[in-house]
């Protein structure tokens, strides 16, 4: 009897485990949780007090390479904070190509020109693509800045274009911050803007925002029934979650997605043998992923599952 | 078998497919294959078929053929891009709307994948890669120990895909080999306006291990009466600019950074 009344005020709700079909895309969480900026939508709240993950070091990064080859990793991913916060970051991009395909995912404020300079020569030493993508979330310095900070807009469309005078092509990330309708707009907003900064061949990708970190206060948080179950996978093409083929370096061990850092169930293990394991989707944070699906990789990676 | 042609894509041109075939008998090959996605892009699409079977061209399933032989909505490219997305229906709808039931039919029932033994290799055709047939394999974004793990993991000595519109290859490790055979059906975003498709040899030399060969071969067609065509089906103009300048002017979402970077747009 206590156990039925139990049953009916708290009901048992089951989440799905989720299996590793294979290693496609390392990410490295190569600046922890330090940032230059403090961004009013940041997921993991990265700052430039924020220690919770420190950098990550040239010969961690080795480890981790090393660790997947066999594993035949894909795609190299490097997320932070700001990745070129980094003083050990162009050294760490030249290794990593030597190996494969590196990604950087930016603000672009730190990109000078001898920064600029080095990734260019960087890039042209592999046969691998160096892509860097540059998150701006607004076509205006109004827009944007309310987002990201004063001053920040400015910054970032400098290190757009000095990118761009250096033979690279940025994928400039978006947080979508706006409703449906005016997706239009908002996209022909940033290409004109890029033009008039000097980036010719812009190329876009915009994120869903995921309620955790700092959005919580920006947008609220999730409601209590947005959380993944067994049932809604169902049918459900599981490729589009990101736990399905990744997981992340970070300077304390593998955590399984770039999203769930903070949570305490994202711990895998130290090596990227014992972070196969499989993944109990139980964060709200799953919700949008499965929503949205495979928002973090670059497009030319793939189509998911047929 | 020592000396065969491997054809990507072939996106209704069968203008494009005459020649090519016609090239491959020239060189004496012994078999001709092709990787999939028959339709797309170009006008006409039933046109393709006949030249298929009077050829005993072998076929791989394409992602386009497996969504038309479906009934399926879209041709599984998962294109983001707003921009990507209405030309791939253009296309799309086109293709399905002048597919005959008959040739539907056929390509649902195309193999994923055909194995070969040449020489002392084991050989393994498909269409995007051997464990999904809409993954892109870009040089510049498969590095090598991916492709070995490929090998190891399908019991292959030599893999050979399409699916991505560029050709490219690739020796890896304990004599290992990847080839992308490029495609027929448009040319490869570099501002000619040929295409092309890839002879592959193992000549067979007593105990001796002989490597086998990649050739790339370039095939001009009338590309001219292919952009005539695709006007008179009232193809989408951006679709007719490839034909006559090879500069690929949508699905540019797709290109990862270097291959990006080689074309105008």
């Amino acid at each position: 009897m206590e156990a039925l009344i139990e049953e009916i005020v708290e009901p048992q709700i089951k989440h799905p485990d989720l299996h590793l079909d294979a290693l496609d895309n390392l990410w490295f969480q190569v600046s922890g949780t330090l940032c230059n900026i403090a961004c009013n939508h940041c997921f993991i709240s990265c700052s430039p007090t924020n220690h919770s993950y420190e950098f990550m070091t040239l010969d961690q990064v080795k480890s981790y390479l090393d660790q997947s080859v066999e594993m035949g990793v894909k795609e190299y991913y490097f997320t932070g904070g700001e990745p070129f916060m980094n003083k050990q970051m162009l050294d760490i991009l030249e290794l990593t190509l030597t190996y494969g395909p590196a990604t950087v995912l930016s603000n672009g404020m730190l990109i000078r020109e001898k920064t600029a300079q080095r990734l260019q020569e960087i890039e042209a030493n592999s046969i691998y693509s160096l892509e860097i993508r540059i998150s701006i979330d607004g076509y205006t310095e109004e827009m944007n800045d309310a987002i990201r900070g004063k001053g920040v807009f400015k910054k970032a469309m400098e290190g757009v274009r000095r990118l761009y005078e250096h033979g690279f092509l940025p994928i400039i990330t978006i947080t979508k911050t706006w409703d449906d309708h005016e997706d239009q707009d908002v996209m022909t907003g940033f290409n004109e803007t890029l033009k008039r900064h000097g980036y010719h061949r812009p190329r876009l990708k915009i994120l869903p925002s995921l309620k955790l970190g700092k959005e919580i206060a920006r947008s609220g948080g999730y409601d209590q029934y947005e959380y993944v179950t067994t049932e809604m996978l169902d049918g459900y093409d599981c490729s589009q979650l990101l736990c399905s083929n990744s997981r992340v370096a970070t300077n304390r061990g593998v955590v399984v997605c770039p999203i769930l850092l903070e949570s305490p169930n994202a711990h895998m293990g130290e090596t990227l043998k014992e972070a196969t394991k499989s993944f109990e989707l139980k964060d709200q944070a799953c919700y949008t992923c499965y929503l949205y699906g495979a928002i973090c990789s670059n497009f030319s990676s793939g189509a998911t599952e047929a | 078998m020592e000396k065969i042609a491997l054809i990507g894509g072939i996106y209704s041109n069968y203008l494009a497919l005459q020649e090519t075939i016609s090239d491959a008998k020239k060189r004496g090959v012994d078999a001709i294959f092709c990787l999939g996605d028959l339709g797309a892009f170009g006008p006409h699409p039933d046109r393709v078929f006949p030249i298929l079977h009077e050829n005993d061209v072998q076929v791989v399933q394409g992602n386009y053929d497996n969504s038309i032989g479906n009934n399926l909505q879209d041709c599984q490219c998962g294109y983001t891009d707003p921009r990507d997305n209405f030309f791939a229906k253009i296309s799309y709808d086109y293709t399905y709307a002048n597919t005959s039931e008959e040739n539907k039919r056929w390509m649902k029932v195309l193999p994923p994948e055909i194995r070969l033994q040449m020489g002392g290799y084991r050989v393994l055709l498909c269409h995007g890669s051997p464990r999904q047939m809409n993954e892109f394999l870009w040089q510049s974004t498969t590095p090598t120990h991916f492709l070995e793990k490929i090998c190891r993991d399908y019991a292959a000595d030599i893999v050979v895909a399409t699916h991505t519109g560029i050709h490219w290859q690739r020796e890896l490790a304990n004599d290992k080999h990847f080839a992308n055979v490029g495609v027929i059906g448009r040319p490869e975003n570099n501002g000619e306006t040929h295409v092309g498709y890839m002879l592959l040899t193992v000549k067979s030399n007593g105990a001796a291990t002989v490597k086998p060969e990649f050739t790339y071969v370039p095939i001009e067609y009338d590309y001219q009466r292919l952009a005539k065509e695709m006007r008179e089906e009232k193809l989408p103009e951006e679709f007719v600019d490839t034909v006559l300048s090879g500069w690929w002017t949508t699905c540019l979402e797709i290109l990862p950074a270097k291959e990006r970077k080689c074309g105008k747009f």
